[in-house]
């Protein structure tokens, strides 16, 4: 079976610096993959590289068997990828409705001339935009229910934000979910709750996760297979005890000296 | 609270009218009642005039301004009514491409130009070509969205400044071949500074639409461009309500999260500078059909300038805001070549202004005291002392005006400039100053500022227009921002 995403040899450097190097990777269908590392890892980098953001200047990285590269960031979104940002990047001046509904734009087709006419079709359409926006917002529970969602987006709290990312992000009707550290900023309750409603999108909303997470209580509850990288390199693959027992790995978070005298 | 613990089925549930939970999102789910709280008694009415829909303000506009040349039926009024729409048809296009798309468009008069020259080339003597308006009229906008896509095509990556300068350039190079247009590869085109003369009025199904009826501004075309206008508002507004729209919101927020939640921004981007150029070109064919006769300098950066002055004075980005910024724009621009009305609108404004800054407070009462007892003092000192210094004439609002503000028979150039130099001082000064400082200086700055009016602007309506604008703009963007009607926008939280 060839695996859903997968990368080959990516490579990635900005001027003199190797940003990422050589990168395999593969993600399978139904899969939650966490990649961690320390700071300036590549993590996010790896994320741009995946959406389109940065074309890679070696390797190649396929979808279902194919190719992505070179193609533009909404042409991949197209073809089943979304992500979230780990610094949010919500359209703060737009309605929470509106922010889920915009992100429709990929798949629906009404064109210029009948928006314009407002023809039926056109009409009807809208109106599933907008069932389809209301379906995605009520998947987080009360918590993006309990308020009026014609309110704008800057009105919500941070970790409300971070659901309505979630939130946008699959109103794309993506395969994959790419979540840029999803817990950043939340308290341990909230935290709490992102861990199971991570499991819960990949049983109820049938999501593929490739997960970046600081956090390793989230890492521990939710993932199949850890990646780690250092410097743009995969240092370990594996279980979460496999990688987080890594030496390498804990050199790269604790420094050299740590694992050696451990 | 009571000692139950956590999870005690017991327990009694959150008590909800207890004001806003730390933690809780109903603190968030109040933010209307709080503004309403806010708003006070004049909350509720806004809150009520917002549930109005859009449709019902255009029905209630429309009606409005159809009845205006019944109302005035001076062929003065009817002319600056139909200048007034053209103008707002203008602005409706720029707000697609800056209000909407978020795109520095320098250029866009330029395709204001283009139509008016299609319009004229094809619809006049030059060449012997009549096509009819119904033909010419939807052509010629398309023709403007063609060229619209050309100019945007290569410029499509670029944002910002960069757009600015590559659309401002195009609108030089439109200028410039307009001009020498008589004289491309030895034919003459576009008459050059000449322009083109005898354009065709509209006509439909045979029937000529005459631009003087029995002498004056004919009020025909005031309906057709109210017409056209009511069509353009609703297209742009139907595409504005569609997932264009959002997608132009959301490219306007941000554009690489837009980019990557999968809106083709780069064709997006075009579309919105194509619908802007459409509508320019659109208005052009009106404008020329009207003038019978279409110049190189009537697409002069000073119109492009005057447009994003309503654009911004009304508030880009809101439809209304921009067709109540034209209607302010071009009503005080024409006011103003009046000295009579110029003279009123400035007290009115000056009035406005106090009472905007001191509401009806004690304050207010005393300024405004001390501001006419020091202007008649200074005039019986003036006048003891010189006579001729002091004019006092008898003619309604300027005579009475004149036993209060000096008014010199004559008045040497340096006079004038030294006043102009005080009144800024002056201006700052009451800037900066607060409390009874600022209190005691508001008088004298008003009464200078009443005296160079008078003795300097008025006589010279032309440059006063546009430093008038400017100041209004100036004011309006310290005290709204966003425009009169334009939605308040955050920008990091």
């Amino acid at each position: 079976m060839t695996p859903l995403l997968e990368l080959e040899g990516v490579s990635l450097a900005f001027g003199g610096l190797q940003v990422v190097s050589d990168l395999d990777l593969h993600l399978d269908e139904g899969e939650i993959v966490s990649v961690i590392g320390p700071n300036g890892a590549g993590k996010t980098t790896l994320f741009n590289l995946i959406t389109g953001i940065y074309r890679p200047d070696d390797g190649d990285i396929t979808l279902d068997g194919e190719s992505v590269v070179g193609l533009e960031p909404h042409q991949i979104t197209a073809r089943g990828i979304a992500r979230t940002f780990q610094t949010l990047r919500l359209f703060l001046n737009m309605t929470v409705l509106d922010n889920v509904m915009a992100a429709a734009y990929g798949h629906t087709k009404a064109g210029y001339f009948r928006s314009m006419l407002r023809t039926p079709g056109m009409r009807r359409e809208e109106r599933e935009i907008k069932e389809m926006a209301e379906r995605r917002l009520a998947f987080f529970g009360d918590r993006l229910m309990g308020y009026r969602w014609d309110q704008p987006a800057y009105s919500l709290s941070y970790a409300n934000r971070r659901r309505l990312e979630i939130a946008r992000a699959t109103a794309t009707n993506p395969r994959i979910l790419l979540l840029d550290e999803p817990a950043a900023g939340m308290n341990p309750a909230e935290t709490h709750e992102i861990t199971e409603l991570i499991g819960k999108l990949r049983t109820e909303g049938g999501y593929t996760i490739l997960v970046i997470e600081h956090d390793m209580h989230v890492v521990e509850g939710i993932s199949d297979r850890v990646v780690a990288l250092d410097h743009g390199i995969k240092i370990a693959e594996g279980s979460f005890v496999e990688v987080a027992t890594d030496p390498q790995v804990v050199a790269a978070y604790l420094g050299l000296g740590t694992a050696e005298r451990k | 609270m009571s000692d139950s613990t956590p999870g005690d089925p017991n327990a009694p549930a959150l008590p909800e009218a207890e004001g806003p939970a730390v933690g809780r999102d109903e603190w968030v789910a109040r933010h209307d009642e709080r503004l309403l709280d806010r708003g006070g008694r004049f909350g509720v009415y806004e809150q009520r005039l917002r549930g109005v829909p859009w449709w019902a303000w255009l029905t209630l506009f429309l009606a409005a301004a159809s009845l205006l040349p019944v109302v005035e039926s001076s062929g003065y009024v009817r002319r600056v009514g139909f200048d007034t729409v053209i103008f707002m048809l203008l602005a409706l296009g720029l707000n697609v491409v800056v209000g909407w798309g978020g795109l520095l468009d320098l250029g866009y008069i330029a395709f204001f130009g283009i139509g008016a020259y299609a319009y004229a080339i094809f619809a006049s003597d030059k060449f012997g070509y009549h096509v009819p308006t119904i033909v010419a009229v939807p052509a010629i906008t398309a023709f403007g969205a063609l060229i619209g896509l050309l100019v945007g095509l290569p410029s499509r990556r670029l944002s910002g400044d960069y757009l600015a300068i590559v659309t401002l350039f195009f609108l030089e190079l439109f200028e410039t071949v307009m001009l020498n247009g008589n004289q491309i590869f030895g034919h003459n085109i576009t008459g050059g500074a000449n322009g083109i003369l005898r354009v065709d009025p509209f006509s439909f199904f045979g029937h000529q639409l005459a631009v003087q009826h029995g002498g004056i501004f004919a009020v025909s075309y005031y309906y057709v461009a109210l017409v056209f206008f009511l069509v353009v508002f609703v297209a742009l507004r139907f595409v504005n309500l569609s997932r264009i729209g959002r997608a132009w919101r959301s490219l306007r927020e941000d554009p690489l999260a837009a980019e990557v939640m999968g809106m083709p921004i780069n064709r997006l981007k075009l579309m919105a500078f194509a619908t802007g150029a459409a509508t320019a070109a659109l208005t052009g064919t009106l404008a020329t059909a009207l003038s019978a006769s279409v110049f190189p300098l009537n697409f002069s950066p000073t119109v492009l300038i005057t447009i994003y002055a309503m654009v911004i004075l009304g508030g880009s980005g809101s439809q209304a805001g921009v067709v109540l910024g034209a209607i302010i724009v071009n009503v005080l621009l024409q006011l103003l070549q009046n000295p009579d009305q110029a003279r009123v609108l400035f007290y009115l404004l000056v009035v406005a202004g106090l009472i905007a800054a001191f509401r009806f407070t004690r304050q207010l009462a005393i300024v405004a005291v001390l501001t006419l007892a020091f202007g008649f003092v200074v005039h019986a000192i003036v006048s003891a002392w010189h006579p001729s210094w002091a004019v006092v004439t008898h003619a309604g609002f300027s005579g009475d005006l004149s036993h209060w503000v000096v008014i010199p028979e004559r008045l040497a150039p340096w006079v004038g400039q030294v006043a102009y130099g005080v009144m800024i001082v002056g201006v700052l000064a009451v800037t900066q100053l607060r409390g009874w400082a600022r209190i005691a200086a508001i008088p004298p700055t008003i009464y200078v500022s009443a005296f160079v009016w008078e003795n300097v602007m008025i006589p010279n309506p032309g440059p006063t227009r546009y430093i008038v604008l400017g100041a209004l703009l100036i004011v309006l963007m310290i005290a709204r921002p966003n425009g009169l009607l334009g939605e308040r926008r955050v920008e990091i939280i």
